[in-house]
């Protein structure tokens, strides 16, 4: 475990090849103070131009956890393991890993196989793990109105720690528990949150006494990475929910709560 | 088989399903599933009993059909609190149809205060009195409520050959009150035709359902499990059709719901929703007791295995 000496650390999710938010996000976390970044995963999808997110990682020293697609695209398989079970969902998903697998470069490809799992770091006095989808399972679904309190509990128990961040939906949500346990889904950098707002989040843990967890809405320049994935023959599913914060593909996984609050 | 040759039959049906030929596999080729975690808690909250008579049920379920009975509240209540315990992840009942057990509403409440709940309904009890409670409960609380509904086919003729007549102007009745009170059903459709039509009857359902107010529908669609009277209504399995221990090589056992899941009835727990009219797949009294691993020696679990955890409302499914 790393002890850290830091007051204030950035945790982000799902870049999905969009490079234009992490630059921003950088940016941003810079002018909050914050010391040092870490990345739950999912480092491509859905964008384009996958190794424009290399060197922006490198450059700041940034934190990354393996996400189910990383492991896909590290290990040359031949789907993203997302998880989906709908044919729709996954006809979608099939495009955009095709897609990002051939634009990869053999260098990011081998940085993605050698990410680990999970990353435990101490902050402020509490342990805090860093995963992607469950501590248990790499591409479980975590969504707030799917995941009990007692499940959420359980998973400390068997996965010792204070704090727990994870990723892999695409909707942020943070729940205290019993003991001063804080469970959180830090949401995604790749695409906005199906909300109609075009912007996307991630998550700012601050060591004051205790810590907290404030979620950060991030604007970026939307229109042009829409512009972009244009010019690469992107869906242009993928490409109105860039433009409108609603999406329009992979839905058949949401639970019932989290669908109705979309459009599609 | 027609319907009403299949209900005059119904009473001497394991007679008729005894003369189809069954293959044991050799006792030494029977792999096991290890329950890796309890995930998903099913109830048979509503029995065998079922005021449809549909011809591809796997449990025969009907009006008459009281070899399991309805659970009441206190009793799904104490298994509840036993799940809390063991890290239960989400909550289904079925039947049945659940909403005949009177105190079905009552149960929903107490899930949904420490968990997400799905429900599979025929959709026919569900009028608007019922939907607006089910809406009261479900904003109540911070867990998702799912309402799976049966309907096997999109026009009244091609869904009432199965599921009897005027059951699919009760269903979509039903639907089109869930709708109305905010809720997105999922409209579950066993697959009874050749894989060639499936893009034809799922646009044909997304037509039908859009007619009836519901512009956004989630559709599933299942295969038929061959048992009860499926079996006599189509075929059984092939002789073939089981799994062997070569077959779980490299095969991902999560697929399987009986890694993940048990299925509570008034009668004790069972390994899965679709075994519980073998006696053997009773796996204990409690649901601390039924953690053991499970033979998958039944020739459902073929089907199981091909198409993912089918019964789980966001399972793999061969469309």
């Amino acid at each position: 475990m790393q002890k850290l000496a830091y007051k204030k650390i950035a945790v982000f999710g799902g870049v999905y090849n969009n490079y234009l938010a992490l630059e921003a996000l950088v940016k941003d976390a810079k002018n909050r103070g914050v010391e040092k970044l870490y990345c739950l995963g999912d480092l491509g999808a859905f964008g384009p131009n996958p190794d424009k997110v290399f060197p922006i990682l490198l450059e700041n020293n940034i934190e990354v956890v393996q996400g189910n697609y990383d492991n896909s695209i590290g290990n040359d398989l031949s789907d993203c393991q997302c998880g989906y079970t709908d044919p729709q969902d996954n006809y979608f998903a099939q495009i955009s890993y095709d897609y990002t697998f051939a634009n990869t470069s053999a260098e990011f490809k081998s940085y993605q196989k050698r990410l680990p799992k999970k990353i435990r770091i101490e902050l402020g006095g509490k342990q805090v793990l860093l995963c992607h989808g469950s501590p248990r399972q790499t591409n479980e679904f975590l969504w707030e109105s799917a995941t009990p309190n007692h499940f959420l509990e359980k998973l400390f128990q068997n996965h010792e720690s204070d704090i727990i961040l994870t990723t892999h939906t695409g909707i942020h949500w943070q729940r205290q528990l019993s003991d001063d346990k804080l469970f959180a889904n830090i949401g995604v950098i790749g695409r906005p949150e199906n909300d109609g707002e075009t912007h996307v989040w991630y998550a700012l843990l601050t060591e004051n006494g205790n810590i907290g967890i404030e979620f950060i809405p991030l604007e970026y320049d939307s229109k042009n990475l829409a512009s972009e994935m244009k010019e690469e023959n992107l869906p242009q599913e993928f490409i109105d929910t860039v433009l409108t914060g609603w999406w329009t593909t992979c839905l058949e996984i949401l639970p019932v709560k989290e669908r109705v609050r979309g459009k599609y | 088989m027609s319907l009403e040759s299949l209900k005059a039959h119904d009473s001497t049906w394991e007679i008729i399903a005894a003369e189809i030929p069954k293959y044991k596999p050799k006792f030494d080729d029977i792999p096991s599933a290890p329950l890796h975690s309890l995930d998903t808690l099913w109830f048979q909250v509503g029995g065998t009993i079922c005021n449809l008579w549909c011809t591809h049920c796997f449990i025969s379920c009907s009006p008459k059909n009281h070899k399991f009975g309805f659970m009441p509240r206190e009793e799904v209540m104490k298994h509840l609190e036993e799940s809390k315990e063991i890290g239960v992840k989400e909550y289904y009942f079925t039947g049945g149809e659940p909403f005949m057990n009177r105190d079905m509403l009552g149960i929903l409440e107490d899930t949904l205060a420490i968990g997400p709940a799905t429900v599979l309904t025929n959709g026919i009890l569900i009028p608007e009195r019922v939907a607006k409670r089910l809406k009261a409960i479900s904003e109540n609380s911070i867990y998702s409520l799912e309402i799976r509904v049966s309907i096997d086919g999109f026009t009244e003729e091609t869904n009432d050959k199965i599921r009897g007549e005027g059951s699919f102007r009760k269903a979509m009745a039903g639907v089109k009150n869930l709708v109305e009170n905010g809720f997105l059903p999922i409209i579950t459709v066993a697959q009874t035709w050749e894989d060639s039509e499936t893009e034809r009857i799922f646009n044909g359902f997304k037509k039908t359902l859009t007619e009836v107010g519901y512009n956004r529908p989630r559709i599933k669609m299942i295969p038929p499990l061959r048992i009860g009277r499926e079996k006599v209504r189509s075929h059984g399995y092939d002789k073939y059709e089981y799994i062997t221990k070569e077959m779980m090589v490299d095969y991902d056992d999560h697929l399987l719901q009986c890694t993940t899941g048990r299925m509570v009835t008034d009668k004790g727990v069972y390994v899965c929703p679709i075994l519980i009219d073998s006696p053997e797949a009773k796996v204990s009294d409690t649901l601390a007791e039924s953690f053991e691993p499970y033979p998958l020696k039944h020739q459902a679990c073929y089907t199981c295995y091909i198409s993912g955890a089918i019964c789980h409302n966001f399972s793999a499914s061969e469309n």
